[in-house]
């Protein structure tokens, strides 16, 4: 008798405790929602309501029919799909290299590569700037791709060698014994097989490009440059504070992002796990 | 034909094993060109500048200070607040996110519930991390808002008699955006520990079981040092991103009111970039550096500890 109500009690005090988390990370994003579709002079109205009637579609007009907002958006894609093309290339290379050859200062270079990512942006920021300029890529969008690069390298190379730490050697001796050389074990029988490793970092670093906010606000100027970190920010200084774009831009700047998880979510948390656990 | 490939697949005469010495260098090349022109020469840049004084905008040739600009900055009480501020962040930042993160994974972990609802509670929880840090201050700087929904709620339920200024108070700012960052950041623990308690074969609480022990007991004996390598790295990881926050704080209060939320990395930005004296920003982002770098290694050394 005492231990099914014992284990009901506990079945309630779970479903409790889900609830009341789920209020505590949903709750905010919901009032992000539902305030991208009313009117400005809504946003504080008292008291607060959910869905009221000024409920319409033209806060995101508004933003998806200015030219520059959408120039925000046309930037953030460009250089995060770059972004992440890039580091998944040099990152399978490199991978490859840490993986299946021996050579000296493999472990300090190993070493280093770790230790770049816990390098402090700020620390970066005050050299970058210089040296950006000195090489001419000052408000371009090379600045931004070669800098973010920085930071989503290391976490590319580390999960690519893991991934092909797992992949047998037996796959590799066949090739060469046909003659292949190790650009062919690489590209036809490696790359094939770590598809899963290789969209889970794809996505992280999509998601890493897509957020970044510090370099974009320093190493661009015109608002042709900007992305839409930066360009969220100055919405909420021309426009003395629209609050309805303001969410409904947060909105649309947050999909690419919620979709690339949803689809790849279990990629995603297999590879974020591997990567911040086992590094 | 297979036969004669196979024979010179074998052979390497002298000048081929040399090439071949090259071709893991080779893979590698981008990633060092990259990491030597973006990183290791920005690094001995700034490191170089903190040592000087008069850089990139006076006309006036650089001199050589040593570390004056070290003991300078040390001496000042703005930096020192904004030291305490930032450890203050980043140490309940830790604090929080673990105890939200390892809470929500055992809620999530559990058999009670169905596994549809398992999956919603899940994309739920992890919602906050979808969002970035720019976007993140923004909705807070909403819902925080005098006139906002968080004290019409609070003033509703009579925890509150008046509006309460949450980001514009001296005594309250530090405190507000410590609370959105520990909202922002726990699905990443939280995501981790559920890969890790899945990790945990069941036959170890099937034997505590047998031996009588209880719920408390298996999460005290069992589930925590289990959990042990997982939570000293997110720890340590989390420690660094945290003390690396800019965008959160600078979009949410910029550090202020009169400094009272003031952490390094705003305190480096407007060192350069308001006041112009890249020498002292330099010489507080070397000292940021540093306090990652003593955290750092005991990273690494546990990654490598764990690897073996």
């Amino acid at each position: 008798m005492r231990r099914p109500s014992a284990t009901a009690l506990t079945r309630a005090l779970v479903i409790c405790g889900l609830v009341l988390g789920a209020l505590f990370a949903g709750l905010p994003v919901l009032w992000m929602f539902a305030s991208s579709f009313k009117s400005n002079t809504q946003i504080f109205a008292y008291p607060p309501r959910l869905i009221d009637e000024s409920f319409s579609l033209a806060p995101y007009r508004a933003v998806l029919t200015d030219p520059q907002q959408l120039r925000f958006f046309f930037n953030s894609y460009f250089v995060s799909t770059l972004v992440t093309l890039l580091t998944t290339l040099v990152g399978i290379l490199a991978g490859y290299s840490f993986s299946r050859y021996k050579f000296r200062f493999k472990n300090s270079l190993n070493l280093l590569i770790i230790g770049v990512q816990s390098v402090p942006p700020i620390t970066l920021m005050i050299p970058y700037f210089g040296l950006i300029v000195l090489l001419k890529l000052y408000n371009t969008y090379w600045a931004l791709i070669l800098t973010y690069m920085v930071f989503t390298l290391p976490y590319a190379i580390i999960m690519m060698t893991g991934y092909f730490n797992t992949l047998p050697r037996d796959l590799d001796e066949a090739v060469l014994i046909d003659g292949g050389s190790s650009l062919v074990i690489l590209w036809r029988i490696l790359v094939p097989i770590s598809l899963p490793g290789i969209v889970s970092v794809g996505v992280y670093t999509f998601m890493l490009a897509w957020n970044e906010f510090l370099f974009a606000l320093t190493l661009t100027r015109t608002n042709e440059m900007r992305t839409v970190p930066v360009g969220i920010q100055l919405l909420m200084g021309q426009h003395s504070f629209e609050w309805n774009q303001m969410m409904a831009m947060s909105v649309l700047g947050s999909l690419p992002v919620l979709i690339l998880f949803l689809v790849f979510q279990r990629y995603f948390i297999s590879g974020m796990a591997a990567g911040s656990v086992k590094g | 034909m297979q036969k004669s490939r196979v024979s010179t697949g074998l052979k390497r005469p002298g000048r081929h094993r040399l090439m071949k010495g090259l071709v893991p260098y080779l893979y590698l090349s981008p990633t060092l060109v990259l990491l030597a022109v973006l990183s290791l020469i920005p690094i001995a840049t700034v490191f170089t500048y903190s040592l000087l004084d008069n850089v990139i905008i006076t006309r006036d040739a650089p001199t050589f200070v040593g570390i004056s600009n070290y003991l300078d900055i040390i001496s000042k009480s703005h930096f020192r607040q904004a030291l305490q501020n930032t450890l203050v962040f980043a140490i309940a930042s830790v604090i929080a996110h673990f105890i939200l993160g390892l809470s929500f994974a055992l809620l999530l972990n559990t058999n009670l519930i169905g596994a549809n609802a398992k999956a919603l509670f899940r994309v739920i929880y992890i919602l906050p991390w979808v969002f970035t840090a720019s976007i993140i201050a923004i909705l807070w700087r909403l819902l925080l808002n005098p006139n906002g929904v968080v004290n019409y709620l609070l003033i509703s339920v009579g925890l509150a008699n008046e509006p309460i200024e949450w980001l514009s108070s001296r005594q309250l700012a530090l405190q507000s955006v410590t609370f959105i960052n520990i909202w922002a950041g726990y699905p990443f623990y939280m995501v981790s520990f559920l890969a890790g308690l899945q990790g945990i074969p069941t036959s170890l609480y099937e034997a505590a079981k047998i031996d009588g022990a209880n719920g408390v007991q298996l999460f005290r004996y069992i589930t925590l040092p289990q959990l042990k390598p997982i939570i000293t790295s997110l720890a340590m990881l989390d420690f660094i991103w945290t003390t690396h926050q800019f965008t959160l704080i600078w979009m949410t209060t910029g550090g202020g009111p009169i400094r009272s939320s003031e952490v390094l990395s705003t305190y480096t930005y407007k060192t350069a970039f308001s006041a112009f004296q890249f020498s002292q920003a330099s010489t507080i982002a070397m000292i940021i550096l540093a306090l990652t770098t003593f955290v750092a290694i005991f990273y690494v050394r546990n990654q490598r500890m764990a690897a073996e």
